[in-house]
């Protein structure tokens, strides 16, 4: 039997990311980069999803919700 | 999470932005942020100007944030979306390259010394009791003069959205930021 576990994780508009760090420098876990100076990216495997990073991006860009673990 | 020397160079802008009162001449260094982040960029392909070493960044999320200096609301569509953000340093480009013109015509001697810091591109702010001579030609100062403006007026319209945004809303539509962005694009693509 499979039971699908929902779990809190952080998510970034890449289109709207201007790649400032704001959130690598504020991540507790480091669980996000800058990818090639053009997005930030969240690891799936690290992040909690505790939401600091969404609340410093100075774009809003970055959202908290369930995604499948 | 362990402080390195890089996150106290917001001391070095603020220390810039003082300096600016005393002896106009200072301005030049300025220069740093402007080629740093390029250099990076080119070279690395990083935004790490901006994800480390952006001293203005750290003041405005010091500001903003230790100090409460910002409402920390979300940041309007218009202004982080990539029109606004191109044409913002397209604009930026066309008054720096005004400001250079204006540099040329006082070294060419067509005009003289204008002692004055234009804020947010209009308004001429007497600035005579910052300048105390230069060994080199008057056209040295004017562009410190020039150079000075520029980085007074972002700081002012940086402060502003740090008021009614986030801490570091600057970041967003910052003219650096998005070029330094660009080359990063430009970059991966090859």
């Amino acid at each position: 039997m499979t039971s699908i576990q929902k779990k809190r994780k952080a998510f970034v508009e890449a289109s709207y990311c201007v790649a400032c760090g704001c959130c690598v420098k504020v991540c507790p876990l480091g669980a996000i980069q800058i990818i090639d100076g053009i997005t930030a990216q969240v690891s799936m495997e690290k992040c909690v999803g505790c939401g600091k990073c969404a609340k410093e991006c100075p774009a809003s860009v970055i959202e908290i919700r369930e995604a499948e673990a | 999470m362990k402080k390195r020397w890089y996150d106290y160079l917001w001391i070095f802008s603020l220390t810039y932005l003082i300096l600016g009162f005393f002896n106009i001449l200072s301005a030049w260094l300025g220069l740093i942020c402007f080629f740093v982040p390029l250099i990076i960029s080119l070279t690395k392909g990083t935004k790490g100007y901006c994800n480390r070493y952006c001293g203005r960044g750290q003041l405005f999320g010091l500001l903003g944030g230790r100090f409460g200096l910002s409402r920390k609301k979300d940041i309007p569509g218009w202004m982080k979306h990539k029109w606004f953000r191109y044409g913002f340093l397209i604009f930026f480009f066309v008054m720096f390259f005004l400001m250079l013109w204006n540099t040329y015509l006082v070294f060419s001697g067509i005009q003289n010394l204008q002692q004055v810091v234009t804020l947010l591109w209009t308004f001429k702010v007497p600035w005579q009791w910052a300048y105390h001579g230069t060994l080199f030609h008057a056209g040295t100062a004017q562009f410190a003069f020039g150079f000075y403006s520029v980085m007074l007026t972002s700081t002012v319209l940086g402060l502003l959205t740090m008021i009614l945004f986030k801490p570091r809303s600057w970041c967003v539509y910052c003219p650096m930021g998005t070029m330094t962005q660009l080359i990063c694009k430009a970059k991966s693509q090859h």
